[in-house]
């Protein structure tokens, strides 16, 4: 401690720097990028792979047919539509990692209508499922939001409490209440009836259209109502937001359940349009990815689009890779990893710059 | 009696990779980095203590693999939080989504090389990975049973978190360390230095879950490789950490309570007692839950997390 004071100046030290303009900060993301695939490249090549022949195949996997690119909206559909639940969260400096959790009571809840009241008319039926999500969703939400409003109960560990105990109610409703007697060997709960399913439209169930439907929505609410203006303003500054008059726990409460709302939408989606029953499996990470994805897209709704339909080809190419080369598909999770620890490195850039050692500091380059 | 003993020795051996999951992060939020990436860095150690043991079929050098590579997981999140300032929360779920993905790549890879279609660890290291028996102490009837006949991972495990004790509440540098989680600012200005902790901790405690990982793949599922081996351990090790209120001697009990939480649906009598095995499989997390919220209800300081763990330390922001 004492030999602070003799300390020599650090070679590199970090300093504020004048925000980026939009232009300049998406250009540091592109070089974080496309480092991002060299590095991915270099552990191709260490493997002993091809990387340029991987890559150009993950591409080409994920489009190389007409079943290829529904597979890929199909993976799309989830991340979307999750991604776009938890920007509302973390707009608002929500560390919410509860999507998971969401995304399967949204499921629980929908899957109630569609194994206890499947004879009710279709439409009926599937919009009573999709309130259903959204109810169950956001209320799954609402718990830990309550819980912060009121004690300031970590949120972060909480979600993540959520997500498992929402997990084991599934198992708990397959094992018992809503075993499928039609399969005394091994339990599951039953193949939804038709009724219960969402329909296809192009080839693919339209879980696309609802998550089209949602990005518009979550687009203009965020861009032009005075309530996606109050999330901004939280998100901001707390202290900001009372000073302003806004009822903040009024608004995190809300946003909360909207957030939980939207992630059960994706997993009334998952289990009504891909797995056609009430699985452990309906979230299997997607809420997890979800988080990345928004993070990656800065939480901007447009971005949200363009990354999600980029890690649902490159999940969907790491399965051809798999059968063309025995290369796991769990790839998509390694390279995906990478290519955020590059983007999330690179953001610094945007904000702080190193300043040389030996350089005397001149007033003009300052902002800090 | 036997019948306990049972009990607590098999709740005890399924506590121990959280022990080790516990402990490193501990040691990344008492510097103030909430490392959600211990499920990660604990498949990191998994598949580097297994393919090392495999190669050389040496139980040190499988620990070492398992030490550096969870180290190696840590170091990555370390640089990006400490140095690039990035969201701790982020940085920890990608560190254990590119963890696992890239073990499972790994293993996949040499399943697929291997002729058999399995890998399993080969007979030397097995040996040395098995239960110790000291000569006289392991016989003495329920106490040799419970104290002396535990593979080496338990003993590594205490040991660990009695010397992580000894540091926070017996050295001046750990006393530091703990100023960092709590304000790094004045820690700073104490003369403390704040980033080289943090590193020394993220990336010791990154090793730390590395072994809790390997001993999942070669003592739980008997030195076969499977994917996924890890299977949500590290998800519960975060939230021990809560039950544990942030102190390495607390995870040691509290790691064997888990374990008993995780075996408890073995050992109850389904005759008398029913409730679903899946309220077992939720125990764990129910209770972190609760006691997440009753800590917080309750306000007390000292059971809580350390102040700052999650947010980024910046110098000029003083």
């Amino acid at each position: 401690m004492s030999d602070h004071t003799t300390h020599k100046e650090p070679l590199l030290r970090v300093s504020k720097r004048r925000e980026l303009t939009k232009r300049q900060a998406f250009g540091v993301k592109m070089i974080s990028l496309l480092l991002a695939l060299i590095a991915g490249g270099i552990f191709l090549a260490v493997l002993g792979f091809n990387p340029f022949v991987i890559y150009g195949t993950i591409v080409s996997g994920a489009f190389r047919s007409k079943l290829a690119v529904q597979g890929t909206v199909k993976l799309m559909i989830p991340l979307l539509i999750s991604a776009l639940g938890v920007t509302l969260a973390y707009k608002m400096q929500f560390w919410n990692i509860g999507a998971e959790g969401q995304i399967i009571m949204g499921a629980v809840f929908a899957s109630y209508f569609a194994l206890f009241h499947s004879n009710w008319p279709r439409p009926v039926l599937l919009i009573v499922m999709l309130l259903a999500a959204m109810i169950g969703g956001g209320i799954w939400g609402l718990i830990p939001a309550f819980f912060k409003n009121k004690w300031n109960t970590n949120e972060t560990l909480f979600t993540l409490m959520l997500n498992y105990i929402a997990l084991h109610i599934i198992s708990f409703l397959r094992d018992g209440p809503w075993r499928d007697p039609a399969n005394p060997g091994f339990a599951k709960i039953a193949t939804f009836e038709e009724n219960a399913t969402l329909p296809k439209l192009f080839g693919v169930h339209i879980g696309w259209l609802i998550a089209l439907i949602l990005f518009v929505l979550v687009y203009i609410y965020l861009k032009y109502t005075k309530q996606g203006y109050e999330i901004s303003v939280i998100g901001g500054s707390k202290a900001t937001a009372n000073y302003a008059g806004m009822h903040v726990k009024k608004i995190i409460i809300r946003t909360i359940f909207l957030s939980g709302a939207i992630c059960g939408i994706a997993g009334f989606s998952n289990a009504a349009g891909s797995d056609l029953t009430l699985a452990t499996g309906v979230a299997g990470g997607v809420g997890f990815t979800a988080i990345i994805v928004a993070w990656l897209a800065d939480l901007e709704p447009l971005g949200i689009l363009v990354v999600s339909f980029l890690f649902a080809v490159l999940d969907k190419g790491s399965s051809v890779i798999q059968s063309a080369y025995g290369l796991s598909t769990d790839c998509s999770d390694v390279l995906e990893g990478i290519i955020l620890f590059f983007v999330i490195a690179g953001g610094f850039f945007v904000r702080y710059r190193f300043v040389p050692r030996k350089r005397k500091e001149e007033k003009g380059g300052e902002n800090a | 009696m036997n019948f306990w003993v049972n009990f607590i020795v098999a709740a005890v051996v399924a506590g121990t990779p959280l022990l080790f999951g516990t402990l490193g992060e501990i040691m990344n939020e008492r510097v103030g980095h909430l490392n959600l990436g211990v499920e990660g860095m604990m498949s990191l150690g998994a598949i580097a203590g297994f393919m090392v043991g495999y190669k050389t079929d040496n139980f040190a050098l499988a620990m070492i693999a398992a030490f550096l590579s969870g180290a190696a997981g840590a170091l990555v999140y370390a640089v990006v939080t400490v140095t690039f300032m990035a969201n701790h929360t982020v940085a920890g779920l990608t560190l254990t989504i590119f963890g696992i993905g890239l073990t499972n790549v790994i293993g996949f890879h040499y399943l697929g090389m291997s002729e058999s279609g399995t890998l399993k660890l080969p007979e030397q290291i097995t040996q040395q990975m098995r239960s110790i028996h000291i000569e006289g102490l392991s016989d003495i009837p329920v106490i040799g049973d419970l104290l002396f006949q535990y593979n080496p991972f338990v003993y590594l495990g205490i040991v660990f978190a009695i010397l992580l004790a000894l540091f926070y509440n017996r050295t001046k540098a750990g006393l530091n360390v703990i100023a960092i989680g709590e304000n790094p600012a004045a820690a700073d200005a104490a003369g403390v230095h704040v980033t080289a902790w943090k590193y020394v901790n993220i990336v010791i405690g990154g090793g730390i879950c590395g072994i809790g990982g390997a001993f999942t793949i070669m003592i739980t599922n008997g030195g076969v490789w499977i994917s996924d081996c890890v299977g949500g351990l590290g998800w519960i090790a975060v939230a021990l950490v809560i039950f544990a209120t942030w102190k390495p001697m607390n995870a040691i009990w509290g790691a064997f309570v888990f374990g008993a939480m995780r075996i408890l649906k073995y050992y109850v009598n389904k005759e008398i007692i029913h409730i679903p095995d899946a309220f077992y499989d939720m125990l764990p997390f129910l209770v972190t839950a609760i006691i997440l919220v009753v800590v917080s209800v309750r306000q007390v300081k000292d059971k809580a997390q350390p102040a700052a763990c999650g947010t980024n330390y910046f110098r000029e922001d003083r």
